[in-house]
């Protein structure tokens, strides 16, 4: 078992603005730990994860790697995230490289073909069109949940983006949910760019039906 | 803490502007020098992600003159030191990045370089 990183630094007042780990975080952690011999196998170089919110996913995923070290970038359209990162980071003796960024766009010029394992635990909760607008305009907390239609807003625009980034090994570990219709999801990614997935775990948490997705060529 | 690894990451991703978007040039740094430790293993793997020449002039822009103009075939110990050095223990803590063809203006705040656009100059 790998311990979940150390995030006593945070504090309540750090969680009215930035993403607390909950049950989609653990089911991506859970997940990358069962892939731990594969994602070690890959002999990776670079990691991105985006929307790291309090960094938790990145600062495991360092430890799931061990003794390999990655470069580790993260980005999120919240800047106190970023900063919470970067505090998660030095907490937990890795270096998270943050960014305050929308999805991956500074980085895909120079990443074309280059990441070796993306990490995406989006906003994937259905709401209005608007509401999503907003809450990705204004850079809060509301963007750690707000999806818009179907909860696929953010994520549809991130998904179109995933093949030119990963490299020829790269894999891509996605959270959804089941009103983010998963079969139509993994069909779309299938047709568009030809890229395999594989529900990695599911698990249902309350109201929640959660799915970590993998996608490969 | 924007070492040289991550700024040999990123682009100018305005609107339009396609060519001559890296590397960003550094402006009004503040600059920090961290120990790390050393990996060759890393050093490695990284170097073909690598961009050599963006990594060489910004290096010298900041007065590090260490590293040769053209990237060496053979990774020698001395050689990986040196890479090391600047690639993953000179960072900018205060300061900006500033796009070569466009001039878009990217701040580096408390370490955390922000790469926001506003709604107008997003492509
Ligand atoms: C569900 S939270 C996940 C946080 C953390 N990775 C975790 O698993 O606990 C989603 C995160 O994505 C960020 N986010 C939302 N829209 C984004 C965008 N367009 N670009 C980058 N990050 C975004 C949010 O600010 C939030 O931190």
């Amino acid at each position: 078992m790998i311990p979940t990183p150390d995030l006593s630094h945070l504090s309540r007042k750090d969680y009215d603005d930035v993403y607390e780990p909950a049950e989609d975080t653990f089911v991506l952690l859970d997940a990358l730990e069962q892939e731990a011999p594969k994602l070690k196998s890959l002999n990776p170089a670079v990691c991105l994860e985006i929307g790291s919110g309090s960094g938790c996913v990145s600062a495991f995923l360092s430890r799931v790697l061990e003794p390999l070290v990655v470069l580790h970038l993260c980005t999120d359209i919240n800047p106190i995230a970023a900063r919470c990162t970067v505090s998660t980071g030095l907490q937990n003796k890795v270096s998270l490289n943050a960014m305050i960024s929308d999805l991956a766009s500074p980085l895909s010029f120079r990443l074309h073909g280059k990441v070796d394992v993306i990490l995406f635990n989006p906003p994937y909760v259905p709401t209005w069109s608007e509401e999503a607008d907003e809450a990705q305009e204004r850079h809060g907390i509301a963007g750690s949940w707000a999806g818009g239609l179907s909860g696929m807003e953010v994520t549809d625009r991130f998904l179109k983006t995933v093949d030119q980034l990963l490299s020829p090994q790269g894999v891509f570990y996605l959270v959804a949910i089941k009103e983010n219709n998963v079969p139509e999801l993994r069909s779309g990614m299938q047709s568009r760019f030809q890229l395999q997935s594989e529900i990695v775990l599911q698990r249902r948490a309350g109201r929640e039906h959660l799915y970590t997705i993998k996608f490969f060529r | 803490m924007v070492r040289l690894i991550t700024h040999n990451l990123l682009a100018c991703h305005a609107k339009g502007c396609t060519s001559n978007n890296f590397p960003l040039q550094l402006k009004d740094v503040q600059l920090e020098q961290r120990e790390a430790e050393f990996n060759p293993d890393f050093l490695r793997r990284f170097m073909p992600k690598l961009d050599w020449g963006a990594l060489v002039d910004t290096a010298r822009q900041l007065g590090d003159d260490s590293l040769p103009l053209e990237q060496p075939e053979m990774f020698d110990d001395d050689f990986l030191r040196k890479l090391h050095h600047v690639l993953l223990e000179v960072s900018v803590e205060e300061g900006a990045m500033v796009c070569p063809n466009c001039s878009h203006i990217y701040p580096i705040s408390n370490g955390i370089p922000n790469m926001l656009l506003a709604e107008n100059e997003i492509g």
